[in-house]
């Protein structure tokens, strides 16, 4: 086809000035596939398609490398969202989502529309959402910025949240100064739709009606994708203009509009305007169907005058929808969204160009061939270099800690502290019951949410230990699985499958891609060893700040997050952590035998309390871990286990006060270990990080061993429940009254006299 | 016509947003602010041209929907004035 | 048998969970009401649920009471129909008059959820005659704007007509005036609450102190 450059004249044919974020080569690419030199609007497409945050430059070459099979997958990465059956006849589709940048810049409005953003990817396959989860990264809670951040982020969360009307269940929050200029707000949605009507965004036929719906378009977040490309600099307040503004309000009649048509035949292909709005939504639907769009941007609704073909394809607008319907369809299609009060627009038909063509104002304003924005996207092997491993760090290595060595106040301590204390300031504020179907919500190992209308359920939770990641990146990746699993475990969850959202700082600097490189490795096979797919994930890169002091970048900690479901059968009733009665024999099992140590390389206890970040973090065993869980899971369905948590963070005596905590019932602790020997460095069994292991409490602890010695699962006696402290050898340790104490203090303490003034 | 409609909570309402405004700005070493009132402006375009017409359509927009009454009071200020 | 009937505005996102409520109490589902509708069905409750009519744009629940069906459950309620108006719902019915005082954004400007103990206060109140006087209840809560505020005149009569239905009993989770968590209005067939009866009226969920609000209406109504 020789159709001349629209809307360019002589002068703008040489390489512009600027790029728009592409590089040189990018740029000729860019030109060959076009055949000649693109236009403003055009360039504009092909930096936003050719970004980081919609093409995966730097990671394709990876990601292509995790596992996404599975006879549970229905659908997996490359969609909106990944798909998973769970059985009567029901999908579950779920995602996790970046929404960093933003939230930096406009906490709250970063915040409530990455909420907003997730929630349409899962409800444009079909789905209505069930849950929310986030996983929040903030930086040293006294850096000047943290709780202005931490208090927008979390209202913005719960204020897009509780309007729609999905609850949010749960998700995890921590604290480190690599977070200062750039904290990570990655959101995850799951929702729930019947297994054979799934919407997808393969557009298809000639002459169907591209229909624009939902909110009008106005010049909110331009270039929103490839600023999430970008590293940020001391002038970020200067990028505030391109941040979005959410409108939940909109997007709960957008969801019930969604559903509505979706009960009726008409739609061929929907897709919602996320990222690089129009442009990525256009491009994706024709791209995977190979036809041709031709759309008359003056049909595009608009909420400001003088909007440009190239603002209304980079807007990034919310609440924002793209279908191809059946033609005919239309009339049908629009008294649904006239009902809801949302905008509806025919916009422009499919066609067999291949082409996506751009009118405006009667004339053409850019005339692209799909298949090369898609098919010819850069693909970058860029160098790295391997992570140098860290020693191992021995108990004995560690000094005794200066200030009070003894366990009782390492615990506290601990239970206290940033990372370890209650987040009840954080999910209060949070709508976690609405639908009436959350069994289990926030403050769980994995929140469990009904499926309604059968008698199973949903386990849901996100994990990442960076500590770990930025330790040995490998493993670190690997345990975000494990550990991930291993919660989904706890509540008596089948896991089924994963969503992971990759945070990393700048790829171009080899030691960072080498941490990105090693995350992906460790993941991929963690997934391998538990059968746990990949279904949907997001890159976040260039999560690095520009010190203004030294004019280095600073890196993140590199916190690849998993995201993950599982189910639970009608037949088992869902467990808790909570130590629910006196009298029970509690057992620790999995991991390393019994021993006077424990692994506190890159652990909890060593950062907070030896003020040292260093050593190689724990390893794990993929083999034993499966062998462990499946032990577990079968233990609670027989309904032998009354409790079960997994130790993690802070490890086994932080474990056992949070489920003493939850169910206000105490524990009397006498592990195998030699008393006197346990005294020289009491805090390496008691806070060590060895991988794998799980506290149950039991009510017939003869026939928990002898079970657990038939599945040949590693497992020792650790005390018994009651009283109202924690005691060790009959010595008191620490009564409950305080551990709640500490646990619930620290955080209402920092953000006292914080609050959002958005609303 | 421009009408402009400051919405304001009624003195006797303890207004914890403004309490929180004043308790920041003292963080922030601003003395002497003996009270901050939060309240919310609405810009109204009006086709009408009679200002006292305007006036009473406003003053009924207000009644019924745009305060409440039982906590809120309002002024009405028409092009400026 | 009797009917009750939910009322769904757009924003609304309590209305199923308050139907399953209503299903399992009246043996049967409610009647579920679009806003737009100017005419209510043949009905014995009229039940106005928790959410964001509106996005709770302007104030809680001021547009939803503008709805075309609100007249109709406004005019009725004035002529002794049983309303229950939740949260949302709660807010949206002091907007439209139906019970004094207003709802103002919580004291710690901050969403809160979170399961508090009620203690139930009125005397033989219309609808919850299963509960017994000072009764403890455990009712989640889920609000923005639960902050009760009325003129010490209203407050006055609100306790001297024994009209406050319940009122927090442990802490006062929002800044509420005399702890109240919900009223009646002087005739007490219109009752609003800021707790969510309906998400406690299952064994598996937070409990099911809710359930007896819903099963005494319906063993009133069927009277």
């Amino acid at each position: 086809m020789t159709q001349p450059p629209p809307n360019n004249s002589a002068e703008n044919t040489d390489r512009p000035d600027d790029l728009m974020g592409l590089s040189d080569g990018e740029y000729d690419a860019a030109v060959s596939s076009l055949g000649r030199t693109p236009n403003f609007t055009e360039l504009g497409i092909f930096s936003v398609m050719w970004s980081e945050h919609c093409s995966y430059k730097s990671s394709k070459k990876w990601l292509k490398t995790l596992p996404v099979d599975g006879p549970q997958v229905i659908c997996g990465p490359g969609e909106n969202a990944g798909v998973v059956d769970i059985g009567d006849g029901r999908a579950a589709i779920f995602k996790m989502e970046s929404h960093n940048h933003p939230s930096f810049i406009a906490p709250y409005q970063g915040a409530a529309t990455g909420v907003g953003g997730i929630m349409r990817d899962v409800f444009t396959m079909g789905a209505r959402p069930v849950a929310n989860l986030n996983a929040l990264r903030f930086g040293a809670p006294d850096h000047p910025r943290t709780r202005h951040i931490i208090s927008g982020v979390v209202a913005g969360i719960g204020g897009y949240g509780n309007c729609m009307g999905v609850p949010t269940v749960g998700g995890e929050v921590n604290f480190h100064p690599s977070y200062n200029g750039n904290p990570l707000v990655n959101a995850m949605t799951v929702g729930i739709a019947p297994a054979d009507r799934i919407f997808y965004s393969s557009a298809a036929g000639v002459d169907a009606p591209v229909v624009y719906v939902g909110s009008k378009t106005g010049r909110d977040g331009i270039h929103g994708a490839t600023m999430a490309s970008a590293e940020f600099d001391d002038d970020a307040e200067a990028k505030r203009p391109t941040v979005q503004v959410g409108d939940p309000f909109t997007e709960k009649l957008l969801l019930e509009a969604c559903l509505e048509l979706m009960a009726t035949d008409a739609i061929i292909a929907i897709q919602d305007m996320g990222a690089a709005g129009l442009t990525s939504s256009s491009v994706e639907m024709a791209s995977k169907g190979g036809v041709g769009f031709a759309i008359n941007l003056d049909l595009v609704p608009r909420r400001e005058t003088g909007m440009t073909a190239y603002d209304l394809m980079l807007s990034e607008s919310q609440e924002r929808m793209l279908m191809v319907l059946k033609p005919g369809r239309e009339a049908e299609a629009q008294a649904i969204f006239e009902k809801w009060e949302l905008d509806f627009a025919v916009i422009g038909r499919t066609d067999d160009s291949g082409h996506l063509r751009l009118s405006i104002g009667g004339e053409l304003a850019a005339d692209i061939p799909v298949a090369p924005l898609v098919d010819k996207a850069p693909e970058y092997d860029r160098p790295w270099t391997a992570t140098p491993a860290r020693p191992h760090i021995a108990p004995e290595d560690i000094d005794p800690p200066g200030v009070t060595p003894d366990l009782a106040s390492c615990l506290l301590r601990l239970i206290g502290s940033p990372d370890a204390c209650s987040r009840r300031w954080v999910w209060e504020q949070y709508d976690s019951m609405v639908m009436a179907d959350t069994l289990s919500g926030p403050g769980g190992d994995a929140a469990v949410v009904r499926i309604h209308g059968t008698g199973s359920a949903l386990a849901m939770t996100t994990d990442c230990t960076p500590r770990y990641v930025v330790a040995d990146p490998e493993t670190g990746g690997a345990q975000a699985v494990v550990e991930a699993w291993r919660n989904l475990t706890a509540v008596g969850a089948t896991p089924l499958a994963i969503t992971n959202n990759l945070n990393f700082g700048n790829p171009e600097r080899p030691e960072i891609m080498g941490q990105l490189v090693g995350a992906v490795t460790g993941i991929s096979a963690a997934c391998k060893a538990l059968d746990f797919p990949v279904v949907s994930g997001n890159v976040s890169l260039y999560n690095e700040t520009v010190s203004g002091e030294t004019g280095l970048a600073e890196a993140i900690l590199p916190t690849p997050v998993i995201g993950a479901i599982g189910l639970i059968e009608a037949s088992i009733k869902p467990l808790g952590l909570a130590i629910c009665q006196p009298g029970l024999s509690l057992f620790v099992l999995g991991g390393p035998p019994p021993t006077n140590s424990g692994w506190l390389g890159a652990s909890l206890f060593l950062r907070d309390i030896a003020e040292r970040e260093d050593g190689a973090p724990p390893p794990l065993d993929l083999v034993n871990e499966r062998r462990t869980g499946d032990f577990v899971r079968a233990e609670i369905a027989a309904k032998h286990i009354t409790s079960c948590h997994d130790i993690s963070d802070g490890g086994l005596l932080v474990a056992v006060a949070e489920m003493a905590m939850a169910g206000k019932v105490g524990a009397e602790l006498a592990p195998p270990i030699d008393p006197e020997a346990g005294r020289q460095w009491p805090w390496a069994w008691a806070f060590g990080e060895d991988q794998g292991r799980y506290i149950v409490t039991v009510r017939d602890a003869t026939k928990f061993e002898a079970a657990a010695k038939e599945a040949n699962v590693s497992t020792w006696k650790l005390g018994k429940t009651g009283g109202d402290a924690l005691t060790l050898f009959e010595e008191k340790l620490i009564s409950l009254s305080d551990l709640v104490r500490a646990h619930e203090t620290w955080f209402p303490a920092l953000m006292d006299g914080e609050t959002s003034q958005e609303h | 016509m421009q009408a402009r409609i400051h919405i304001t909570l009624k003195p006797e309402v303890l207004d914890p947003q403004g309490k929180a405004v004043l308790h920041a700005l003292g963080g922030l070493g601003f003395g002497g602010i003996e009270d901050v009132r939060q309240g919310k402006t609405i810009d109204i375009t009006l086709a009408e041209t009679d200002r006292s017409v305007a006036e009473q359509d406003l003053i009924r927009m207000c009644e019924t929907l745009l305060t409440n009454t039982v906590i809120e009071n309002y002024e009405i200020e028409i092009d400026g004035i | 048998m009797s009917k009750a009937a939910v009322i769904v505005f757009p924003g609304s996102n309590c209305d199923r969970d308050v139907a399953i409520a209503l299903e399992s109490a009246f043996g049967h589902p409610p009647l579920m009401v679009w806003h737009a509708e100017t005419a209510l069905p043949q009905t014995d409750l009229v039940v106005v649920p928790g959410g964001f009519s509106y996005g709770d744009y302007l104030r809680a629940g001021a547009m939803a009471g503008f709805s075309p069906i609100m007249n109709e459950v406004v005019a009725r309620a004035r002529d002794g129909l049983p309303v229950l108006g939740i949260c949302n719902g709660f807010q949206i019915l002091t907007e439209t008059g139906l019970l004094p005082g207003a709802l103002m954004r919580n004291a710690s400007l901050k969403f809160i959820c979170r399961t508090v103990a009620c203690r139930v206060e009125a005397r033989d109140p219309f609808f919850s005659g299963i509960y017994t006087n000072g009764q403890i209840l455990q009712l989640p809560i889920a609000h923005n704007e639960g902050n009760y505020f009325a003129d010490d005149e209203t407050i006055a009569r609100l306790n001297g007509e024994d009209r406050v239905a319940f009122r927090y009993a442990d802490i006062n989770p929002n800044g509420s005036r005399e702890n109240i968590a919900g009223i009646y209005n002087e005739a007490r067939n219109v009752l609003g609450l800021m707790p969510h009866p309906e998400r406690a009226a299952d064994t598996n969920l937070e409990g099911t102190d809710g359930a007896p609000l819903f099963e005494s209406m319906a063993r009133a109504l069927a009277k």
